[in-house]
């Protein structure tokens, strides 16, 4: 009988990325409405202090694999050991976060398993005959589709921000289990030779609660400021339409919308974007639009919760006053 | 040094979706484009074979109109053509697609997969990944720039915040971000040439697979339903001069939907 949630806790620069404090929350949650255990699994090299972090959020156990060979991500490697681990407890679920580790891991792991994979999920929910049904966009957002598992364990990568973080309880304690590597040759045959990060301040696209995003209004590179400097008061990422990304303002990997980022935050600020169908794919699950446009008649006014009429380059940086102001 | 390229054809991006009466995303009249990613798969493909000389062979399962999108990878320049066309396979999930995609290939040299890093209709990244774990050979997801030196190539790959540079042993597969190249449009002379080029047709039978193997059946993801968003409101267009409506705009925020 397959026991267990499990949830797969990524970690970025010795944290526990949100993502997965978010599935550890959720799945406590779920773990006192179905009375299985919450199992977190953490993969890495020093990682000191992380199961107590994990503890907190709820996890009732977790397992520790550290080792030098897993320092640094390769699916290979992570897989080996994943699949070892879980083909030995048999959870009933195994949650991870939709990053690009995630991406790169979830289905690699789920062919291996034999299993499917709900992949970028936007809602979970128990259910007493397939234990999970997941709710996912296709199409980009256009639609969702929805899915249950009949194999176990059910595999699923969920998107950041789907579930809300619960309050760290410090007092909760978890058992720790320590487990060794030992991966496959088969499965090494991939080298990380380098990471760069960019030194940005500023959040992630895909875990920012707000962003603030720039269209072909902007108008040049330069003109960016002005979206950043709102950012930067809203501790907010920094999003890019198409056109503003194919002009050269900003690059590709800002870009939101069908064939760039989805995203979902709580708050999405539109600033000279047009609302073109491919831009509002990628950002219409958002909780909150704002539109600044100068077009009445601009698309982006028929999604928008509250919009502003108005030149950007003057209602942007009011904004950016205002809130300084009431967030002093 | 030969390549398979897996395609998928999807909706153009201007689709509107809608649902037909049994719930289903209605195709018709729907336009159908090579998954853009893909493009960028089949533009380095070619490349490679520049460079090293072999072949490149494109492949996909999909429905009626699919000759079309491989038809047009020949006239980008890849050689030979896979098409595995059976209505028993809709309703496939990753899984399934992957095993058959890996069938079909059993009798193609390569030493390199490309594919897309995602598919734009079902947005799942997970086919390729699949493949090469049913191939039985590593992959690297998501790759910006590629090198290949004997039997190992280098990729820069795109991370949550920055870039990694892996070194992976050949074969394997790698799937395409935007940015690792620039595809060509077919040219007149190679639509024409297209057109004699080596094209198979599998049936799922051809693989040696049973119906019940693929489509919704052989799925390990059961779709219950499909369903579109509550369509948006517009809201509300906050009135008046700039610095009145910028205040009131943050105190509705803040106050109201208190989302700061
Ligand atoms: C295959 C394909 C994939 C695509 N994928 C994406 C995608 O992922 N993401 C995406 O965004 N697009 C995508 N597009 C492009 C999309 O169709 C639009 O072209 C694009 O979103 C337009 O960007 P925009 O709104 O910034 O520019 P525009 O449509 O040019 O709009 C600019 C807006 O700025 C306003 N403006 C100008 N100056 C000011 C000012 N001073 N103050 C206030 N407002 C001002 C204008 O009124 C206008 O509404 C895709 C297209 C294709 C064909
Ligand atoms: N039916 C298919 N036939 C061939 N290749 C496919 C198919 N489905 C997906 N792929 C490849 O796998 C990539 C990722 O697709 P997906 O996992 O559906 O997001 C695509 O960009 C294609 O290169």
């Amino acid at each position: 009988m397959a026991k267990g949630i499990f949830i797969i806790l990524e970690q970025q620069g010795r944290e526990i990325r949100k993502v997965a404090l978010e599935l550890l929350s959720e799945g406590r949650r779920l773990a006192e409405q179905t009375g299985e255990p919450l199992v977190g699994v953490l993969l890495g090299s020093e990682m000191k202090g992380l199961a107590t972090a994990a503890s907190a959020y709820g996890a009732d156990q977790v397992i520790t694999v550290d080792d030098p060979v897993l320092k640094d991500y390769t699916t290979g490697s992570y897989t080996s050991v994943l699949n070892r681990i879980i083909r030995e407890r048999e959870p009933q679920a195994v949650l991870i976060g939709n990053t690009a580790i995630g991406r790169d891991l979830a289905p690699r792991l789920a062919q291996r398993l034999g299993v499917g994979l709900a992949a970028d999920c936007v809602g979970m929910e128990y259910d007493a005959i397939t234990f999970l049904r997941f709710k996912r966009p296709i199409y980009a957002g256009k639609a969702y589709a929805h899915l249950h598992s009949e194999a176990r364990p059910i595999l699923a990568t969920i998107r950041p921000n789907t579930f809300a973080l619960s309050v760290a309880d410090p007092s909760r304690t978890a058992e720790v289990v320590e487990e060794k590597a030992s991966i496959d040759a088969a499965d090494l045959q991939t080298i990380v030779k380098e990471i760069v990060r960019a030194a940005s301040s500023r959040p992630e696209l895909t875990d920012a609660k707000i962003i603030v995003s720039g269209g072909r209004g902007i108008k040049n590179a330069e003109n960016f400021k002005v979206i950043e400097e709102l950012a930067d008061v809203l501790n907010a990422a920094v999003g890019a339409s198409r056109a503003a990304v194919d002009a050269g303002y900003r690059e590709y990997k800002y870009q939101v919308g069908q064939t760039g980022k989805t995203v979902s935050p709580t708050l999405y600020i539109a600033c000279g974007i047009s609302g073109a169908i491919q831009h509002l794919a990628g950002m219409g699950s958002s909780k909150v639009i704002v539109a600044i446009n100068k077009d009445p008649e601009a698309n982006i006014f028929t999604v928008a919760d509250y919009g502003i009429v108005g030149d950007l380059f003057e209602i942007v940086p009011l904004l950016s006053q205002e809130f300084k102001k009431r967030l002093a | 040094m030969n390549v398979v390229v897996c395609l998928k054809q999807t909706f153009d991006t201007e689709a509107k979706i809608v649902l037909d009466a049994q719930g289903k995303v209605d195709a018709n009249g729907v336009n159908l484009i090579i998954n853009p990613y893909d493009e960028y798969a089949i533009e380095e493909g070619i490349r490679l074979k520049e460079k090293f000389g072999g072949e490149v062979t494109v492949v996909s399962m999909g429905g009626a109109k699919v000759a079309e999108a491989l038809r047009t990878a020949l006239a980008m320049g890849a050689d030979k053509a896979i098409a595995i066309q059976d209505p028993a396979s809709y309703g496939s999930d990753e899984y399934v697609t992957a095993q058959v995609l890996a069938k079909a290939l059993k009798e193609v040299p390569f030493d390199v997969i490309l594919s897309g890093r995602i598919a734009i209709d079902d947005g799942s990244s997970q086919v390729a990944v699949r493949l090469a774990e049913q191939l039985g050979i590593p992959s690297v997801t998501s790759i910006m720039t590629l090198s290949v030196e004997g039997n190992k190539a280098v990729v820069t790959r795109d991370i949550d915040g920055g870039m990694e540079t892996v070194e992976i042993t050949l074969p394997a597969v790698l799937t395409a971000q935007k940015g690792l190249n620039e595809p060509r449009y077919p040219s007149v002379a190679g639509i024409m040439k297209a057109k004699k080029k080596e094209f198979k047709t599998f049936t799922l039978k051809d693989l040696g697979m049973d119906h019940g193997d693929a489509g919704f059946a052989g799925a390990k993801m059961k779709l219950d339903s499909i369903s579109l968003p509550a369509p948006r409101q517009a809201g509300r267009v906050i009135q008046g001069e700039p610095v009145q409506a910028v205040s009131e705009l943050v105190r509705v925020l803040m106050d109201e939907a208190k989302v700061i």
